[in-house]
């Protein structure tokens, strides 16, 4: 067990320093929620406060999604994948230290714009000492997402793809653009269906004072549990599957 | 399972789907040999590779690898052999050293010893001098023997070799099989899958001929080709070969098998005395001049259409069709 983790960790390590820690990566990591939730407040102004919770939670789906849903399917095409699955490291191995090297990046780009956010505004956080696990929650779900995405398919461009059909409904129907309260039910449905919801909701208890939140920080960090704890199974089974074909 | 046998194998099978790729075969790789998995493209040599290093499960049938069970402890499956797949599959990402090294950690090796490991390896298959090269911008030849060095960084007592010459120069390929020698040497039992006969007469101490999934033959290149000297043969060197020059020849009396095979045509008979002079009386109606005239030893080759019925040449064709369930 001891020994799986630790070559997951390798496996996290390693996709760093070959995927991840890259300058265009980290730039497109910021500048993409960036844009959006700037393109959102040029629309119609608001007190710049309340973009944060969800420019942070972009930029921690943006982090964790943008490399790690296209990375095993990049890998099995090179035959890199079969590399990893000939050496002792169990496909649960893999997947986690697939994951982690997203999740690796996505809090280091949340980071960054919290840093950037809170000296730039001012910006008081509530239970500050809650908001790592908050990160890392959804930082995990999302990245588990990613890695879902990319053993789901069999070439990268369809990984692009289907990342997006995830990512772009996950956008709109978190609560940043529309509040939860102002849509009608059906969507409201699909918006508690994805991660990003709690997400922006556990983020609005952090930085707003719980100002627009609807769920307590407990029950939004069960949630994202739940998905990371689904999206992991999935992607393993998932895996098992690729590897076997 | 004892010492000396290296991997076991019993009536290992393996479908895709309705595809049968693999079927029953039984083999047992003795430590030490180098024991050569020879068949033409799709016969099934690399998805057995791939169910003995535990990659896939078999659909039937069982198999041992250095006494682990290939389906119920595949962590010591792997971690007992190194594996060459036929592609050079290591991160283009990452430097000749640091790929050594994350394969290093992915085996357990630890920290100290895997430094002095990639340190030799790299000195050894001459790539020191380009350690801190990406995998990406390596040859052919060098990202073949990177990819070996990987496979060796856990000192293996086993190693599987997919293909390792396919896509080499021939100097490349010299040297590799020259290392495979070394590799014995050392004590290294060689699993080598191969479609080049001339490869696995070279280097094999034993031969398995696996055709559509099925083991045809297993035996030491010599005994093997003692199946093809119970025939007499003959080569004759032509200045042409018509399509229809086959044909007519397989028709001569006395005539078992006809073939091309480097640059000429080879033919197995009955009796050399008297189905010789058929052959010349048959080639001079077709007015094709005959240029040289041997009798042979057999080689694997020679072996190898004996024991399948099938041309030489299908060894080099593209993966075709094979059963369904």
């Amino acid at each position: 067990m001891t020994d799986q983790l630790l070559r997951a960790g390798y496996i996290a390590l390693k996709d760093l320093r070959a995927y991840y820690l890259k300058p265009p990566l980290i730039s497109w990591g910021i500048l993409f929620p960036g844009v959006m939730i700037l393109a959102f407040y040029l629309r119609s102004p608001i007190d710049i406060r309340q973009v944060i919770p969800g420019l942070v939670g972009l930029t921690l789906l943006f982090g964790a999604t943008s490399m790690e849903a296209i990375v095993v399917a990049f890998e099995k095409r090179i035959g890199a994948l079969e590399r990893l699955a000939m050496a002792p490291v169990s496909p649960t191995a893999i997947v986690l230290g697939k994951a982690a090297s997203g999740v690796v990046f996505a809090l280091l780009t949340g980071l960054i714009v919290t840093g950037v956010s809170i000296v730039a505004l001012d910006l008081p956080l509530s239970e500050p000492l809650l908001l790592l696990p908050t990160f890392l929650l959804a930082a995990t779900s999302f990245s588990l997402l990613g890695t879902f995405v990319s053993v789901a398919v069999r070439e990268v461009f369809e990984a692009m793809t289907l990342a997006n059909y995830f990512r772009f409904p996950m956008i709109f129907l978190c609560g940043v653009f529309l509040p939860l309260a102002a849509m009608p039910p059906v969507l409201r449905i699909v918006a508690y269906a994805l991660p990003l919801t709690y997400a922006v909701d556990a983020l609005r208890i952090h930085f707003l004072a719980g100002e627009g939140a609807i769920l307590p920080l407990a029950v939004n960090w069960a949630a994202l549990l739940c998905f990371a704890a689904i999206l992991y199974s999935g992607a393993c089974h998932l895996l098992v599957r690729r590897l076997e074909e | 399972m004892e010492e000396k046998i290296a991997i076991r194998v019993e009536g290992l099978t393996r479908y895709y789907g309705n595809l049968l790729a693999v079927d029953h075969i039984s083999f047992e790789v003795q430590r030490g040999e180098i024991f050569g998995f020879l068949g033409p493209n799709g016969a099934g040599k690399t998805t057995t590779i791939r169910m003995l290093v535990s990659l896939i499960r078999p659909s039937e049938g069982r198999a041992w690898v250095n006494g682990y069970d290939v389906e119920g402890e595949p962590l010591a499956v792997k971690a007992s052999v190194g594996v060459v797949p036929e592609r050079s599959n290591l991160y283009d990402e990452l430097s000749c050293y640091d790929n050594l090294q994350f394969m290093g950690q992915l085996y357990g090796v630890p920290r100290k010893e895997r430094r002095a490991r990639a340190e030799a390896l790299l000195r050894r298959f001459r790539l020191w001098d380009r350690r801190d090269e990406r995998f990406a911008h390596l040859s052919r030849g060098l990202r073949r023997r990177l990819t070996i060095a990987a496979a060796l960084i856990h000192a293996p007592p086993l190693l599987f070799l997919d293909e390792p010459t396919v896509g080499l120069d021939v100097i490349s390929a010299r040297a590799l099989r020259q290392q495979i020698k070394e590799f014995k040497q050392q004590g290294i039992t060689i699993f080598l899958t191969t479609h080049l006969i001339a490869e696995a007469e070279a280097l094999c101490d034993r031969v398995a001929i696996l055709v559509e999934g099925r083991l045809k033959a297993l035996d030491t290149p010599a005994s093997l080709c003692d199946v093809a000297q119970e025939r007499e043969m003959v080569e004759i060197g032509l200045t042409r070969i018509d399509p229809g020059t086959v044909e007519a020849l397989q028709g001569c009396p006395g005539v078992q098998e006809v073939y091309e095979a480097q640059g000429g045509i080879r033919i197995h008979l009955v009796e050399m005395a008297t189905t010789l002079p058929e052959i010349i009386r048959c080639l001079e109606a077709l007015k094709v001049p005959i240029r040289s005239l041997n009798t042979i030893k057999p080689t694997l080759e020679d072996a190898f259409v004996a024991l399948t019925g099938l041309d030489a040449e299908v060894m080099l064709l593209e993966k075709g069709n094979r059963r369904r369930r």
